[in-house]
């Protein structure tokens, strides 16, 4: 039976701001690398029970399919990284309050968001191109 | 003696539960979710170092080969069991958060607790079955 006290008011009263997302993406990222968390497990009981369990779990990634997940997974992991670190430099309680909150204050703080989204993105093109070469260039 | 119907001492209800204080165990869930999340930070990029070489050469012997390496088995452990614990602490708060049925709420959460705990275990077990393989192999 679900509870009956009343609830704080939710989104839908707040004017939309950039911290909404990094929380939003923040939580669903977290919760992609949990999955990610479980097919590590995968990997590993696969390697160490046969070959051919690995070679069902290598097939699992080869496809387009498996693709598409890795490069999810990765931008998952860099930016609940980069995100993760601005948490941990609010809660050292640096950075964080309300005068930083004004922009005529605080130029910087609103706009962090955004570069943290972006720096993320780029790590992940980044090691995507990386390893790209580094399977092409090693020929294996 | 008080004004509420069946008290018996002169303390409000709402007293006594200030009194009680919280359950204490909440600082605990802060701190290690902060202390595995600093730890994940430079595991994760050595994470991404080892996929890269083992993506270089995706073959059986290949991975075999480079979780065999003691550094790299023992790393992997800290990794795994970190990551399962640093995952189910945000997961908790998260089914805390946004599921408000109760008894699916604390199925969830023992559910949660046991899964991580499989996880975890099952790595650490893996790993160290391939380390001892390895080892022996190569």
């Amino acid at each position: 039976m679900p509870t009956t006290r009343p609830l704080s008011p939710h989104l839908g009263i707040y004017r939309w701001r950039i911290n909404m997302l990094q929380s939003t993406l923040h939580r669903l990222t977290g919760m992609y690398l949990c999955l990610g968390a479980l097919l590590v497990t995968w990997a590993l009981i696969a390697a160490a029970t046969s070959e051919a369990a690995w070679s069902v779990f290598a097939g699992f990634w080869n496809g387009r399919g498996g693709e598409i997940l890795l490069f999810l997974w990765m931008w998952s992991l860099w930016f609940h990284l980069c995100n993760g670190i601005q948490h941990l430099v609010r809660d050292a309680g640096r950075g964080y309050g309300p005068p930083l909150r004004d922009r005529a204050y605080s130029p910087s703080y609103w706009p962090m968001g955004w570069l943290i989204i972006a720096v993320s993105l780029a790590l992940t093109v980044l090691v995507w191109v990386l390893l790209a070469l580094r399977i092409a260039g090693g020929g294996a | 003696m008080s004004i509420y119907p069946g008290q018996e001492d002169l303390r409000t209800p709402i007293k006594v539960a200030r009194g009680l204080g919280s359950s204490k165990t909440g600082v605990r869930h802060w701190w290690v979710q902060r202390g595995t999340a600093i730890a994940l930070v430079p595991l994760s990029i050595w994470f991404l170092f080892l996929l890269g070489g083992m993506l270089h050469a995706a073959n059986y012997a290949a991975v075999m080969a480079s979780i065999a390496q003691p550094v790299h088995a023992i790393f992997l452990i800290v990794f795994t069991v970190f990551t399962f614990w640093h995952g189910a602490l945000g997961l908790q708060v998260i089914i805390e958060d946004y599921v408000h049925t109760r008894w699916l709420e604390v199925t969830l959460e023992i559910a949660l607790r046991f899964g991580a705990m499989l996880g975890a275990l099952a790595c650490v077990m893996a790993i160290v079955a391939l380390w001892l393989a390895g080892a022996a192999h190569y």
